[in-house]
């Protein structure tokens, strides 16, 4: 078992689809799903998986890429990070796609052009090695992400408590998944008829966290992991729901996914942070999706550090149409700036800048999804 | 950015960080987040984390339904032309 080919065979993916569109036969009118994490969405369209479901399959993106969710101000405060420090010119450390996020008056590319310590870091223990290295210096991590990666930095967050550091911070601009289900499940836009689930959000929170909304709202959640095969049948099993008119939250990522999640990570998580009420690119503001620091480990929060609540902010890019993308409501081409004035060399919004964006890859690999 | 990268331990060292085998290359990954790993354990691995075992027997099961669509598949073929 190496956890990967065998996820892949052609043989079983034609079984699969074949099966989809005996299922999908039987639903009347449309189906709408939304898979709400960008990795799938990469997936999906590099698989090719678009082209092969019947016509009244419709598979929309979510707001599931961590980097295309930041909220403006929060990009504009990040910007703002090499600028302060009295002259301690902080390194900010970060994952790859927010360099290139436009902010309102810069970005962190453009920033790093005008010399700004800018390193991009394959992991937050990175930064925490930074730290060490450089005592005299400010070592920032911008804190984006879900519940697959927050807890990661919760546990650099406890590390670099145990060792005293003082000159490491984390800019707290997470999401938690759950209430922005909900809150699209509660807009007027929440026309979907079943989630697919993260597969690797799922590993830390568990099946069982989605029960109460497959309950509340009537929707049926299916987990599914990455592999093309993984996420034909992610789709096949929501299909069978849907036919036979049930919602329930069922786990096509078994290897990967229990019912209780990772308690240890999502423990750790909650002993340095707490849920506080988050803005979203897109969403808007929504009650307990965000974290902030606990009591105790509140002189890591770079935003107290840095003084940055005093950033004078700015709001989305004119016409840009990302805040409509995320809620499933627009297709990528769609969006008047799509192509033309918006493109991945030159990105006006979020989703065409990370690689997870659906803009991103709807421009990568067109409108067929090959 | 939520991508997990499935691979096998190595070695984990006294400071539990685990050496991680991707199929020839390997890579250095914190065992922190998950309990009582040891050495030949399936992993997935996030962010320079491992974030949890991968089940043999669970895959095993995801396995066996795949063969068992491509069976029904094959036994409506052969009604067909049949
Ligand atoms: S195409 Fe560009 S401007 Fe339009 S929604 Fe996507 S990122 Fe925003």
């Amino acid at each position: 078992m190496k956890y990967l080919d065998e996820f892949r065979d052609p043989g079983a993916a034609g079984a699969l689809v074949a099966r989809i569109r005996r299922t999908a036969a039987r639903i009347q009118g449309e189906a709408k799903i939304m898979e709400i994490c960008g990795s799938h969405t990469v997936a999906i369209f590099r698989s090719g998986i678009k082209s092969l479901l019947p016509g009244n399959v419709i598979l929309v993106s979510g707001p599931g890429c961590p980097v295309c969710v930041t909220a403006m101000p929060d990009m504009d405060r990040m910007i703002a990070i090499p600028g302060k420090g009295e002259g301690r010119n902080p390194i900010v450390a970060t994952f790859g796609d927010m360099v290139r996020v436009p902010g309102s008056f810069s970005s962190l590319e453009r920033q790093k052009a005008e010399g700004a310590d800018i390193r991009v870091a394959a992991s937050p223990l990175d930064s925490l090695q930074w730290a060490r290295e450089n005592p005299e210096r400010e070592v920032v991590f911008l804190g984006v992400g879900f519940e697959t990666t927050s807890p990661t930095i919760a546990a650099v967050v406890r590390k670099a408590a145990e060792l005293a550091l003082k000159n490491f911070s984390v800019y707290p601009a997470f999401k938690l998944l759950p209430p922005a289900l909900e809150a699209l499940l509660d807009s007027p836009d929440g026309a979907l008829d079943g989630f697919l689930c993260p597969g690797h959000v799922s590993v830390m929170l568990g099946s069982d966290a989605y029960a109460p909304y497959a309950e509340k709202y009537g929707r049926p959640c299916v987990i599914s992991g990455f592999e093309s095969l993984d996420i034909l049948l992610g789709i096949s099993m929501l299909l069978d729901q849907l036919a036979d008119k049930k919602h329930e939250v069922v786990n096509a990522y078994g290897r990967a996914v229990d019912r209780g999640g990772n308690r240890k990570a999502m423990e750790l998580l909650l002993t340095v942070f707490e849920p506080a009420d988050a803005l979203w690119r897109g969403l808007g503001e929504i009650p307990r999706s965000g974290l902030l620091f606990r009591e105790g480990y509140r002189q890591f929060d770079a935003i107290e550090r840095f003084g940055l609540e005093e950033v004078t902010t700015g709001t989305d890019p004119e016409g840009c149409g990302c805040a409509s993308v995320l809620r499933g409501v627009l297709s990528p081409p769609d969006c008047p700036l799509f192509d033309n004035v918006c493109t991945p060399e030159n990105p006006v919004g979020s989703c065409m800048v990370s690689s997870e964006g659906s803009c991103a890859a709807w421009h990568k690999y067109g409108r067929t999804g090959i | 950015m939520c991508i997990a990268v499935p691979g096998r331990i190595v070695e984990i060292d006294d400071i539990n960080m685990a050496t991680v085998d991707f199929g020839g290359t390997t890579r250095v990954a914190s065992a922190d987040l998950v309990p009582g790993l040891s050495v030949g354990d399936y992993v997935l691995v996030h962010a320079g984390f491992i974030i949890n075992r991968l089940d043999e027997e669970e895959a095993q099961e995801t396995l066996k339904l795949f063969d068992q669509y491509l069976g029904l598949l094959e036994e409506e073929d052969d009604e067909i032309s049949g």
